[in-house]
């Protein structure tokens, strides 16, 4: 069990070898940011990568180092009924799912948004079933998109615990009262130990105040919430209502992480650049395949390509002026979606291109990429190969195809699984 | 549990009511009655958890015919809703951030396509947490909000939308009502009970007596329903008192596990007295008597009454 608080004086590592942090795998960073942010209640339902973070609460609620009420449920969607009723009661809370039980609750995902309960949910990416799988990507997640959650995704394990807290923050801001899922990679993130700096407690409680609901369930004045619409005019208007506080969300975020990065002197903006400033082709991405992303860019530097990467770490709300503003004047983009939409392609493609379509000098092309489903490994080379493809569409001005990217030796041991399946190999 | 009670005769029904007239359910709609009583012997501070259901419309923004606390959740999980409350007002008054005089009862109100069906699993999960709820179900025996589909609570021989009557399908719903009351029973639950309208002291005193239990309470009450069952909407409490009287919707309740049932007939009147008083049984009688569907019903009830009164110790006549 880590240490929660770090001894004062303490910063991020930042790159000189010494360790600074605590070793913590993604599914402790979060659980952390959640004691740290003194949730009130905590409803859990355990499934595969994400259980380590139930776990570990329920050791620290049992051993009394976390003051919170931690219930297990029979089910997410009883636990996020129950997540977003204890909001309405009042309490803070935080819950954690993957997969297919993000899937399972999601009835109650919109019921909760709609509530403005503004919980935390962290969701460790996993892929969905079927064929049934442990490793992520990201249909879990985007799956939600549309719910009125806000979303934060991380690439890191310290970012895993910083956005926990700068998740709340947003979401009980009165200019908000929507509630907020941090997203990390199952495996690659949730049980993969790195140095994390864990912000000290006083820092946090100035940060975070309690939370203090504004017509919480009570007996001196009773209410009554989730109550039904009759018509669409008045749907029509709490809908709107929700959309408006959602985009409002992208600057009360600024404002937190502002304030955020002077207690604690780490930075975060809703997207994040990497060798951006003089970049010609530039590839968006997320969560923590962006490290291996990371790694082309520096690849193709050394070869002289002025490359660069866009990483989003906010999803919800989308970034448009954030992606317009830094896309802007680059010869080619590319997005990486570790997602498919069968029928449609990436996901995250068609937000990206919005984005863009009515700014002037946008990229001459956006090129599609697939890839890393179910948690498919990427070599330097695939990644590399994406450059390439955007450096040929920017000489060429074809119109770009898009990528799935799928190694010959995978196709190869993959045609040999079905040949095993149907019993063709005998 | 109390051997007194404030309720004598029913002349001792708080007069106080937390749900006002002028909501939006059926004229002679039993399961708002059932509410409406419910309310006068908990009082004011109550958090009702709803699922989808004709109740939840009742609740139109921006009106609310309650004086109470109220959270439509969703189909299958007011339990889960009613545990995240609980658990809120539970933590918030421990860590003194809420007095405990803002503590609220929390109730589940729900029909009985959400107790019997798409909500059962939640239930559990309560039941099991020993959650300190009440879950009052009105049974009016189908989905009623949709139109009057067939629910596992869908009692033999009824014709539902669902269930209709055909000349391939001359009984109508040929499936048996799911025994929610032994379903609770089984998983421990402290208190179980039926309430039916038409016998209001029984109703009174029930509340009152589970009120005291800590751990989930269930109250399934039956709750004629003029639209769905077919009657005359000021034919309710006859209907009712008729179920009862014919055996059909035994009173009983369980503490502890034990069973006791509340009123023992002297001599169970005839099932096709309750029958005929719905149109949903209309085809059992017309054009021509279906005598084996009858015969079916009459011995399910008769077997259940004597099987009761054999672990009980009574003896109730019933019908030749």
């Amino acid at each position: 069990m880590p240490d929660r608080v770090p001894p004062e004086g303490d910063q991020p590592d930042q790159g000189g070898g010494t360790v600074i942090g605590k070793l913590l795998t993604g599914n402790v960073a979060a659980a952390s940011g959640a004691r740290l942010a003194r949730v009130d209640y905590v409803p859990a339902y355990p499934i595969t990568p994400q259980t380590e973070i139930i776990e570990t609460i329920a050791d620290w609620v049992r051993e009394g180092s976390m003051d919170s009420k931690f219930v297990q449920l029979e089910s997410e969607h009883s636990m996020m009924t129950a997540a977003g009723a204890a909001s309405l009661a009042g309490a803070r809370v935080f819950t954690a799912t993957s997969s297919q039980g993000l899937l399972y609750a999601m009835e109650m995902l919109y019921n909760v948004s709609g509530w403005r309960a503004p919980i935390v949910l962290v969701n460790v990416s996993r892929a969905l079933a079927a064929p049934i799988v442990l490793e992520p990507d990201h249909n879990d997640v985007l799956a939600a998109r549309d719910s009125g959650f806000l979303q934060f995704h991380s690439e890191t394990c310290q970012e895993v615990a910083d956005l926990v807290l700068l998740a709340y923050r947003v979401a009980e801001d009165s200019r908000v009262m929507l509630p907020a899922i941090v997203n990390l990679d199952g495996f690659y993130l949730s049980f993969t130990r790195e140095q994390v700096v864990l912000p000290e407690q006083e820092g946090v409680d100035s940060f975070l105040p309690p939370y203090n609901p504004v017509h919480p369930l009570k007996a001196s004045k009773p209410v009554a919430k989730g109550s039904a619409v009759m018509e669409g005019y008045i749907y029509s208007y709490f809908r709107y209502n929700m959309h408006a506080a959602a985009l409002r969300a992208r600057k009360v975020f600024s404002e937190a992480a502002k304030d955020y990065e002077k207690l604690f002197g780490r930075a975060y903006g809703p997207v994040e650049g990497y060798m951006l400033d003089d970049a010609e082709y530039v590839l968006v991405m997320s969560n923590s395949f962006t490290s291996i992303g990371r790694q082309a860019v520096k690849k193709m530097r050394e070869r002289g390509v002025a490359a660069g990467l866009l990483k989003l770490r906010m999803v919800r709300p989308f970034p448009s002026e954030d992606v317009a503003a830094l896309l802007r004047g680059r010869k080619v983009a590319a997005v990486f979606d570790q997602n498919l939409a069968p029928g449609a392609g990436g996901i995250f493609y068609p937000e990206v291109a919005a984005s863009l379509y009515h700014v002037k000098g946008r990229p001459s092309a956006i090129l599609p990429v697939v890839g890393g489903l179910g948690g498919k490994q990427l070599t330097p080379k695939e990644m590399t190969s994406i450059f390439e493809r955007m450096q040929a569409i920017g000489r060429d001005g074809q119109t770009p195809a898009p990528m799935y990217l799928m190694r010959d030796d995978e196709l190869a041991k993959a045609k040999r699984a079905v040949s095993i399946a149907t019993g063709e190999s005998r | 549990m109390t051997t007194t009670t404030r309720f004598r005769t029913l002349k001792d029904m708080p007069a106080q009511d937390y749900l006002t007239p002028g909501n939006t359910m059926c004229a002679g709609c039993g399961g708002i009655l059932a509410v409406r009583v419910f309310h006068k012997v908990l009082g004011p501070n109550v958090a009702w958890i709803n699922a989808a259901g004709c109740m939840t419309i009742t609740m139109s923004y921006p009106l609310s015919p309650l004086r109470s606390n109220w959270l439509y959740t969703a189909f299958a999980s007011a339990p889960a809703g009613a545990q995240g409350v609980r658990d809120a007002l539970d933590v918030l008054i421990r860590k003194g951030k809420l007095s405990p005089s803002e503590d609220l009862k929390v109730v589940v109100v729900s029909g009985d396509g959400a107790a019997y069906d798409i909500g059962l699993q939640s239930t559990s999960g309560a039941i099991d947490r020993h959650l300190d709820f009440y879950y009052l179900c009105y049974d009016n025996e189908a989905y009623g909000n949709t139109g009057f589909q067939m629910s596992t609570s869908t009692p033999y021989g009824a014709a539902t939308k669902t269930t209709p009557v055909t000349a391939a399908y001359p009984i109508g719903n040929t499936g048996r009502k799911k025994d929610l009351f032994e379903v609770w029973r089984s998983m421990k639950a402290p208190y179980v009970a039926t309430l039916a309208n038409s016998h209001g002291l029984d109703f009174l005193r029930k509340v009152e007596k589970g009120a005291e239990t800590k751990g989930p309470k269930l109250y399934i009450a039956f709750a004629a329903c003029p639209t769905g069952m077919g009657f005359d909407p000021k034919e309710g409490i006859e209907v009712e008192k008729l179920a009862v009287q014919t055996g059909v919707w035994p009173l009983k309740e369980s503490v502890d596990g034990v069973v006791h049932h509340t009123l023992i007939p002297r001599s169970l009147t005839p099932v096709r007295e309750y029958l005929k008083t719905q149109e949903r049984f209309e085809h059992l009688f017309v054009p021509t008597e279906k005598r084996e569907a009858l015969d079916t019903i009459q011995a399910s009830v008769s077997r259940y009454w004597k099987e009761a009164g054999a672990r009980e110790g009574f003896d109730v006549k019933v019908p030749e």
